[in-house]
């Protein structure tokens, strides 16, 4: 038995023992599972409700809606409603996926995959972008509008001119290049077959010698080693403890502080509710409330009335130091519904908010939150 | 001399402790607050769409606590009520249902332990030792004990039609995970699961309902489990193209490769877990696992690979899940090139980086399950190394 030599024997048993009739209970509840009669729980989903819910697409075009879009309508919905991660030509930004490029390279030391150079499949962009983008504001999309940004996507990878028309009837005419470079799981015939059988126990190797190591690229997060943590921890711990022990103790100082930041006007809250809804377009980037961090943009607690170019980490454009000043409501605003007009160069790829009611119920929002 | 932690009164030993109900919800104490899962900011563009890793180096035993088991999001972990919870089964079906959180718990419900793991667990290495840690290189693991209704029995309560060949399983929040299943595998040991270690999943696991595919890759354990569809054909997402398929050195890619294959590693010593004792008596452990059913044996190397011993197995090994290994040595206090290698029921032997890497080359990016090496240096302290 190869199991566990030091194992002692009684314990095996019993371990085995008690599997097996567990597993003898579980085939029962099984097999009564597997016969014909059903439970009657649940309820018939209703023809609505599927069609709300059933909307993924195949790749022989199972699923597709009817609708169209070119790829010049393309263009303007993915700057309003992509670009801002996925960069004005789908080319990608900061770390988020690049959709366009890399033909060729999937043999190389560091292949780029995009829907251009990777994805076998049409359907899979038009279904991934129809149900999960744009981030952060799902399914807010028409199919028309899908239709175009796939259209677009395509245009980015010159895979189709910038006439084209991309609709349900042409969809399944349209063969991405990486599409038979997929093979099925062949492990069982490569891999497996090689690395079975009773491995090496003595004299395997002659020498050993180390090839590379981890902290040569000194990548790894900080992480104290555990001596480290033992200098610090009385440190790092007292803080934790004391919140732990007194919670609230302090409820003034928080409060405050915020009132203090939104005290210059009362907030119309009916109009900060409906910039919530339009901050969904940066929230992506953006973050704000209770412990914001910078992502691809500065975090926003007390934009409203911050210094330009102020939160402390993020790394800013030249132009946006230069910016200088306040964020008044006034600037925001103007920033907001023109960001490359109002500030050329700014790293904001975000094409602006096109209607003026949006600006001013997203500054409102924004208000909400202090420093 | 004497011990003042022994001569002397302590406080603990005079005053009082805390009352019950300080904490009605248990955490962990203060002291254990460095076991906990962690990221690597640089993997992704922002955390909402993001993976961390669960604390392996410092955890024992084969259970990971909900709390610390490792999450995975593609856009954040949401918040969904039980009363908000509707399970749809849809497609080639003789009766389209729709089961509230409720119907879930009337099924006959089933018990089972099993490893979750991400397929880019390692993947970080596949070019070359990268992260310090064996939460880092390993950690996109967890291993529970999950309460739910077989999938099987759902789907036979919908009635499967004969065209039905595969399953396409969807998640509720906003990335809309989706993967397809053969139904082969949905109607094996497919679980529909609303309790891990006992108690409600946690939010970000799914709560209240995910799916569990024993052995299979980690994306295809849909979270906040919404809807299943019977389909004639596999739905080719985008979790199942563009994502989570290996590209091989030709430039081919393999799919559908669902798989996780025997794997192990050394959790103890390793660069987070230092050996602080000096030479003598040293317990080595580590954990084993394989998706294609039980472990069957663990050898440790601590030469690099040149010998092999076999390690102890903690108890029996259970199908698709952790295996807990021992070695139990006498270290001298040299250098050690430490290293584990699992072996499954089926007689697979995990491999080295080399033969890993002969078969697929460097840019598969998942399903790396390769022998792992830590240089452990004559003061105890560890380093991740590649080794010939």
């Amino acid at each position: 038995d190869r199991l566990t030599p030091e194992m002692p024997a009684e314990f095996d048993r019993v371990a085995v023992e008690n599997d097996r009739e567990f597993h003898l209970i579980a085939r029962a509840y099984a097999d009564e599972a597997k016969a014909d009669a059903p439970f009657g729980l649940g309820r018939e989903a209703l023809p609505e409700e599927i069609a709300a819910w059933n909307l993924d697409v195949s790749p022989d075009g199972t699923g597709l809606p009817v609708g169209s879009g070119d790829v010049m309508t393309g263009e303007e919905v993915f700057a309003d409603n992509c670009a801002v991660c996925h960069g004005d030509f789908a080319e990608g930004r900061d770390n988020w996926p690049k959709l366009a490029g890399g033909d060729g390279t999937l043999a190389d030391d560091d292949p780029l995959k995009t829907v251009g150079s990777y994805w076998p499949h049409l359907s899979t962009t038009w279904d991934y972008v129809n149900r999960s983008m744009p981030f952060g504001n799902a399914q807010s999309l028409t199919a028309d509008e899908v239709y175009a940004i796939v259209a677009y996507i395509l245009y980015s990878n010159y895979l189709v001119e910038d006439d084209f028309v991309l609709s349900n009837e042409n969809f399944t005419e349209i063969v991405l290049p990486n599409a038979e470079g997929f093979i099925i799981d062949d492990r069982a015939e490569t891999e497996y077959a090689i690395w079975s059988g009773e491995p090496c126990m003595e004299n395997c190797k002659e020498s050993v010698e180390i090839t590379r190591r981890a902290t040569n690229l000194d990548v790894t997060p900080g992480v104290d080693t555990a001596e480290e943590q033992a200098a610090t921890a009385p440190a790092a711990e007292a803080p934790a403890a004391e919140e732990a022990a007194a919670p609230a103790a302090e409820p003034a100082a928080e409060p405050e502080a915020v009132v203090e930041a939104a005290a210059p006007a009362a907030i119309d809250m009916d109009l900060a509710g409906k910039g919530e809804k339009v901050f969904k377009k940066c929230k992506a980037c953006h973050k704000v409330g209770d412990g914001a961090k910078n992502g691809s943009g500065p975090q926003l607690n007390g934009i409203v009335g911050r210094a330009v170019a102020s939160a402390d980490g993020f790394k800013y454009s030249g132009p946006m130091v230069d910016h200088g000043g306040d964020w008044t409501p006034e600037r925001l605003a103007a920033f907001l519904a023109n960001p490359k007009g109002e500030v050329k160069g700014t790293k904001m790829s975000f094409a602006g908010l096109k209607k003026e009611e949006d600006v001013a119920a997203v500054i409102e929002y924004l208000k909400t939150f202090g420093q | 001399t004497p011990d003042p932690l022994i001569t002397e009164i302590q406080p603990w030993a005079q005053g009082l402790g805390d009352g019950v109900d300080a904490t009605p919800y248990g955490m962990p104490i203060r002291f254990e607050q460095d076991v906990v899962r962690r990221n690597v900011p640089w993997l992704t563009a922002d955390p909402i769409s993001s993976i961390n890793f669960t604390p392996i180096h410092a955890l024992d035993g084969t259970i990971t606590p909900q709390g610390c088991a490792f999450e995975r999001h593609h856009s954040g972990a949401i918040e969904l009520a039980k009363e908000d919870y509707r399970l749809m089964i849809n497609g080639l079906v003789d009766r389209p249902l729709v089961f509230t959180y409720e119907d879930l718990e009337r099924f006959p419900r089933e018990q089972h332990v099993y490893f979750c793991e991400c397929a880019a667990n390692t993947g970080m290495e596949w070019a070359g030792a990268q992260l310090n840690g064996a939460q880092f290189t390993h950690g996109m693991i967890h291993n529970m004990e999950y309460t739910g209704v077989p999938l099987r029995t759902l789907l036979n309560e919908a009635g499967i039609q004969t065209e039905g060949k595969w399953v396409y399983v969807e998640g509720a929040d906003a990335s809309s995970n989706g993967r397809s299943i053969p139904l082969e595998k949905a109607l094996e040991d497919v679980l529909v699961a609303f309790k891990a270690n006992g108690e409600a999943l946690r939010k970000e696991h799914g709560y209240p309902v995910r799916l569990v595919v024993p052995g299979w890759e980690g994306n295809m354990w849909v979270k906040w489990l919404r809807r299943i569809e019977v389909t004639t054909q596999a739905v080719e997402s985008r979790e199942e193209t563009s994502k989570y398929t290996d590209t091989l050195a030709d430039g081919t890619s393999r799919k559908w490769t669902w798989v996780m294959d025997a794997k192990s590693v050394v959790t103890s010593p390793s660069p987070q877990s230092p050996i602080k004792h000096g030479p003598g008596p040293l317990v080595i452990t580590g954990l084993a696992w394989s998706g294609h059913g039980k472990i069957k044996r663990v050898d440790v190397s601590i030469d690099g690979g040149k010998t092999w011993q076999q390690a102890r197995l903690a108890s029996e090994p259970g199908d698709k899940a952790l295996a807990r290994f021992y070695l139990d040595i006498n270290w001298d206090g040299s250098e050690m090139l430490l290293q584990s290698r699992a072996m499954d029921e089926t007689g697979y032997v995990q491999p080295t980086k080399k033969q890993l890497r002969e078969v697929r080359g460097l840019n598969s990016v998942y399903h790396n399950n390769c022998i792992q090496t830590w240089h452990v240096k004559t003061n105890g302290e560890a380093e991740n190394v590649e080794v010939s």
